[in-house]
């Protein structure tokens, strides 16, 4: 049983490198190399989210680490020359740091009262964006760099990107490995005891603290595990785009991580992969109806809740039950 | 400062109005909803058909925008709300419900009313002025005290009949109203249309003094969310001092931090922020609403 699904993750790894690409090429739609693309970096990114979740938070606040962690890894290239490579966990850990801060007195607010405050942080981050002089205020930052080369010892690991002759299909590797390191880390902390521990939280936090788990230490550590991926997300997004505004990541885009958790499903890690891939596909697919897509878009988004109000993935548990 | 004051009370006033109806669907069903500022738009929009089109008096524009969203309210609340909040295992979920409705709004007034700003005539010509210490155009003092006449309805209807008795207690404790024989369903919907009218009726009274535009929708439900904070979410009189507590603090922030740039509002929200770290309930609102 473990080697059948040890076979099926490895088939559809190759999948996502080899098959993808080959498919794309097929069928003519280049355009597809970015939707998946940022698909794979908004899944990030909602991956975060559902991480506070999991302590039983609800995170409408992802779009202010995003911004934060863009914002990071656009000035230090452009403004310290640094590689792009080695901005990238900087943007991250910058994150992590600042959502402790930020963590440790809005943690203490449960429901809707984090829920709330986080939907404001992300109109604070876009705020002190605007504001900031080393931010450019609305100007933002423009014509950065692609990424460069990646080499240890002399050996080249990553290409420059401007030399190769389809960016568009490195940064989709790009993506889809972060993408897939990112949810390989979540489902080890959801399977160790720490994801144990979370699970006591999202329960009952009263009873967990009462029998000796740090409830206080625990939520700010998985606040912070959320943020850092939110950078990453934000710092990658911007390479690609290779230019960040205030209005980069805005409340639409907390509100979309949310909602990418909410329509994959709670209960599963890779809810948010597949919520960010519906949500974020069926979008693009909508495009061709013109003035109609948000009026389609939205239809079909309340018609899923109604038919399907615990997530997308909670028809296979409901096969389980049946069978 | 006398003009701040009276900039403040105005504008509180407004906001005091678009919170209680968000504060009140609240309170009912446990549900925050995104979609409130995007009522807010569309009752603005529906006075501007039946004003600026149909040539018919404000105060009729103001009614039909109260009507036209109670009855947008209860469809919302009877098909889409309470058969999710059935079905779902977290009432997390109706979130998502909430957002899809409010996405789905947009979509509706960008289609129907198109994305052009759009306004009424004045409803009163002249300014009133003493002494230059306060100078307000009557069109808005009419506003103000058009809202707080309404504010001052609401806490009556709440406070007196029997439908608001049967709100409150639904509010406190669904279990021991539901025992006491209140009519759970009927009065839900009764609370989310009136909650959505309240967001018509403040439209309604703005497109008077600010026009209104597809994009106002997003900050208003924020704004909102903020005043629910300050004051405690669930909570009526919290609704109300939130209100009045960011519009005033607007009034004083632009005219105080003006020399410093657009930050009135990063002030406010880091303000917010530190508020909400010692007392997260905010002012009125019972531990963990």
């Amino acid at each position: 049983m473990h080697n059948n699904k040890f076979i099926l993750l490895a088939l559809g790894v190759i999948a996502l490198y080899v098959g993808v690409p080959f498919a794309i090429d097929i069928s003519g739609r280049i355009d597809f190399f970015y939707t998946l693309t940022s698909v794979a970096l908004l899944s990030i990114a909602s991956a975060g989210v559902w991480l506070t979740f999991y302590i039983g938070r609800i995170n409408i606040g992802q779009g202010a680490y995003a911004l934060a962690g863009g914002y990071v890894s656009a000035i230090l290239i452009t403004q310290a020359g640094m590689s792009f490579w080695l901005s990238l966990p900087i943007a991250g850990l910058f994150c992590a740091v600042l959502s402790v801060f930020i963590g440790l007195p809005i943690l203490r607010l449960r429901g809707v009262y984090f829920a709330m405050v986080t939907l404001v942080l992300t109109e604070v981050m876009r705020l002190v964006a605007l504001a900031l002089p080393v931010t450019q205020g609305a100007k933002g930052i423009t014509s950065m760099p692609l990424p460069g080369e990646l080499s240890v010892f002399g050996i080249t690991l990553i290409p420059d990107f401007a030399t190769l002759e389809n960016p568009k299909i490195a940064f989709y590797w790009m993506a889809i490995t972060i993408m897939i390191i990112a949810y390989a880390v979540l489902w080890r902390i959801v399977n160790s005891r720490l994801g144990h521990l979370c699970r006591s939280l999202q329960q009952n936090e009263e009873l967990s603290a009462s029998i000796g788990v740090n409830t206080a230490y625990l939520r700010v550590l998985a606040y912070s595990i959320s943020s850092f991926f939110g950078g990453i997300a934000g710092a990658s997004f911007v390479s690609i785009a290779q230019s960040i505004y205030p209005s980069s990541f805005q409340v639409t885009d907390s509100v979309n991580f949310m909602l990418n958790c909410f329509l994959g499903g709670l209960g599963f890690v890779f809810g948010p992969m597949l919520g960010t891939l519906i949500l974020y596909f069926g979008w693009d697919l909508l495009f061709t109806t013109g003035q109609y897509q948000l009026l389609i878009y939205s239809t079909l988004l309340i018609m899923l809740m109604l038919a399907l109000p615990n997530g997308v993935l909670s028809l296979f548990e409901k096969k389980k039950v049946g069978s | 400062m006398e003009q701040i004051i009276v900039n403040g009370l105005y504008l509180g006033a407004q906001y005091a109005l678009i919170a209680l109806g968000l504060t009140l669907i609240f309170s009912l069903m446990n549900v925050l909803n995104f979609a409130h500022g995007q009522m807010y738009v569309l009752g603005g929009f529906v006075t501007y058909t039946v004003v600026a089109q149909f040539q018919l008096p404000f105060i009729v524009g103001l009614v039909a925008s109260a009507l036209v969203l109670a009855v947008v309210g209860a469809l919302v609340e009877k098909f889409l709300f309470r058969p999710v909040i059935k079905k779902s295992k977290r009432e997390e979920s109706t979130m998502l419900l909430a957002a899809g409705i409010a996405f789905f709004l947009d979509a509706v007034i960008l289609l129907v009313f198109g994305e052009k700003q759009r306004g009424v005539p004045k409803i009163i010509d002249g300014v009133f002025n003493w002494d230059f210490i306060v100078i307000m155009p009557y069109d808005r003092i009419v506003i103000g005290f058009t809202a707080i006449a309404i504010i001052a309805a609401f806490i009556l209807f709440m406070q007196y009949s029997t439908a608001g008795r049967a709100m409150r207690a639904l509010a406190q404790d669904k279990v021991a109203a539901t025992l006491m024989g209140v009519d759970v369903a009927m009065y839900s919907m009764i609370g989310f249309a009136l909650g959505a009218a309240l967001a018509g009726l403040v439209g309604g009274l703005l497109v008077t003094i600010t026009g209104v535009n597809l994009g106002m929708g997003g900050p208003a439900s924020i704004k909102a969310f903020m005043m629910i904070m300050i004051g405690g979410a669930g909570v009526i009189s919290g609704a109300i001092a939130g209100g009045f507590i960011l519009g005033m603090m607007e009034s004083v922030g632009l005219t105080v931090l003006s020399e410093y740039g657009d930050i009135t509002y990063l002030v406010i929200f880091a303000s917010l922020m530190i508020f909400l770290a010692l007392r997260p309930q905010g002012l009125m609102g019972k531990p963990w609403g």
